[in-house]
């Protein structure tokens, strides 16, 4: 951080504190506004069925209740499936696009690869040009049978380009001396990819990878495409909120599977409670990560 | 294999190590990339999905002509073109107030904490946009109709109301990219030599002078540099943004339809695989043109930026 605070006890001009006040203004409002949603879903999941449906949501609920919450925990089922498909795609797609992207990046980021540039524009060129979502489409349900299989959720997002590019500029980073050292010592490059280039890019595979995680954790867009609705097992978390969200009849039909009555299902905080759930573990790990993502959107941004 | 033979062949062999280590990723893009490429002769064929991309016959520019009479072809376009730039000016206008602002505070936990909660909404999924959106705007239950029954106004009907989906997205747009630019603008002015502000402090200048004069001038290049950019892919709809927020109401399609929402809900609703390769062929076509055009502008304004 540049040193820009000592104004060498110079008296405060009258701009400086307009300027104060603007900005606190500006960014207090700015920030409600940015938390304002967070907090009305919130609210919402511990209002009462009959309190929405006679008043609509508020900020603050005129009672508490954990109702919703309740019911979720008594059919579980179809929560916990969500879940468990969401971490496993996670953790897979992560670990397998990590291992991919970094072994492509130092492959690209080696001075002595003759042909650096040609492979890395043959990756670019794909972020610049693309054949459209139908072909797409049907090659992947029609020639590599997608439909309905976990290969679908994982696959498609698993490579990204600007990440690829963003681990080669870091690990251009790496001295050249010490890859050179490492050959002399009859290294191979499996060898020093493994012992000197993932352990010193350390925080930039930080980086990557949560933000491949992220990218894991809030699809949904692939569950649509490529799964049926039969194949409910295999929904992924976001996947299985906009389904409750966006079908009426979902929570009602979830319940009645559990043998609940649709009449006792607090469908309004429901929908609402299952956002917090659904959203939970991300705003919990958030303060913790924050900085890698910071790091990650610097590194983006400096090098395009 | 030769002796001497073609340099990639030598390199190929040379390299052994290093070819396999790349090839994993490589593979993962040809099959979703480069062979998704060949099938956009899809777009002049007449698709069934018995013959295939390549069995089936041929229908030279019909799928085109289809798309062009449906009139979704300049709704789609206009709406795409126009919410991109509406959200490129007013994103980047607040990113860059955001972080002068951030730059010029000094409290340190006020600057942390804004900077945090704005940056937030970029990790939640659009699923979850979409149930904020619910959340405030539905008839019935929504928070804004609460609000306004409370001051005993009319309650506000967004899902008919076309005037209102313009003001609706650019918003959403707000929320979920502000805090991101905003943390990559706050770096660019950083990274400002410091004495610069100390000299214009001894020579008196007053805040918005050497904002005006130091800090804007010194974040032009990443500024131009990211519009122009930007430029390059205003035909590609937010595809996740425009599904969830507007929820694909047909009431306001004609206001809130881009491109790649319009392929995609004529690809899963009706199966329509002709006319929509079509549509996806123009886009990828213009889209790729205009990166072009910007990454020429680039080139001009900052040459070491460029792209290729």
């Amino acid at each position: 951080m540049a040193k820009r605070k000592s104004r060498g006890g110079k008296p405060v001009g009258r701009d400086r504190i307009l300027f104060n006040i603007l900005s606190y203004i500006i960014l207090t409002v700015l920030s409600a506004a940015c938390l304002l949603p967070f907090l009305l879903v919130l609210s919402g999941s511990v209002s009462e069925q009959y309190a929405i449906q006679l008043h609509g949501y508020r900020l603050i609920p005129e009672t508490f209740s954990f109702d919703a919450y309740k019911m979720l925990f008594r059919i579980p089922e179809e929560l916990l499936q969500a879940y468990g498909v969401t971490i496993f795609v996670t953790l897979a797609g992560t670990l397998l696009g990590l291992w991919l992207t970094s072994m492509a990046a130092y492959v690209l980021a080696s001075r002595d690869f003759r042909y650096r540039y040609q492979v890395s524009f043959f990756f670019y060129f794909t972020s610049i040009f693309g054949g459209g979502l139908v072909p797409w489409y049907i090659f992947n349900t029609k020639y590599l049978r997608f439909h309905n299989s976990i290969i679908a959720l994982i696959l498609p997002i698993l490579i990204n380009v600007t990440y690829l590019l963003i681990l080669k500029s870091y690990m251009m980073g790496i001295p050249e001396a010490l890859y050179e050292s490492a050959k002399l010592d009859g290294a191979g490059d499996m060898r020093i990819y493994w012992n000197i280039a993932l352990p010193l890019s350390k925080a930039g595979l930080a980086t990557v990878g949560l933000f491949i995680a992220l990218n894991y954790w809030n699809d949904w867009y692939n569950a649509m495409l490529f799964l049926d609705e039969g194949r409910r097992d295999m929904y992924p978390l976001q996947y299985f909120l906009n389904n409750i969200l966006t079908k009426a009849q979902a929570m009602n039909a979830a319940a009645a599977r559990s043998g609940i009555p649709a009449s006792d299902v607090p469908s309004e905080p429901m929908k609402l409670a299952m956002t917090v759930v659904a959203t939970g573990p991300i705003i919990l790990l958030y303060p913790f990560l924050q900085k890698y993502f910071v790091k990650g959107v610097t590194i983006g941004a400096v090098k395009g | 294999m030769k002796k001497k033979g073609h340099p990639f062949w030598e390199d190929l062999k040379k390299n052994r190590t290093k070819w396999l280590m790349i090839l994993p990723a490589a593979v993962v893009v040809i099959l979703m990339c480069y062979i998704p490429m060949a099938g956009i002769v899809l777009a002049f064929k007449e698709f069934n999905y018995h013959d295939g991309i390549f069995g089936s016959p041929w229908a030279g520019f019909k799928n085109f002509e289809y798309f062009f009479q449906s009139g979704k072809a300049w709704t789609t376009t206009r709406n795409t073109i126009l919410y991109n730039a509406a959200f490129l000016c007013v994103n980047t206008l607040l990113q860059i107030t955001c972080a002068i602002l951030l730059s010029e505070l000094a409290g340190k936990y006020f600057k942390r904490i804004t900077q945090s909660v704005m940056f937030l909404p970029y990790f939640i999924s659009w699923v979850v946009v979409g149930a904020f959106i619910y959340n405030m705007f539905n008839y019935e239950f929504g928070a804004v109709n609460s609000f306004l029954r409370s001051i005993g106004q009319e309650p506000l009907d967004v899902y008919s109301n076309k005037a209102a989906w313009p003001v609706i997205l650019i918003v959403v747009s707000a929320f979920k990219n502000v805090g991101y630019g905003t943390v990559m603008y706050l770096a660019s002015i950083v990274n400002i030599d410091g004495e610069m502000f100390e000299a214009a402090d001894l020579d008196g200048a007053t805040m918005w002078q050497k904002i005006r004069y130091i800090t804007l001038p010194c974040i032009r290049p990443t500024v131009v540099i990211l519009f122009l950019m930007a430029i390059g892919t205003i035909m590609k709809g937010d595809f996740q943004m425009f599904w969830q927020v507007t929820g694909n109401n047909p009431m306001v399609l004609e206001v809130t339809d881009v491109i790649d929402t319009y392929v995609t809900r004529s690809l899963l609703n009706l199966q329509e695989f002709g006319m929509t390769s079509a549509a996806g062929l123009y886009q990828s076509a213009l889209s790729f043109v205009l990166v072009l055009i910007a990454n020429y502008a680039v080139k001009k304004v900052e040459p070491d930026y460029a792209l290729f």
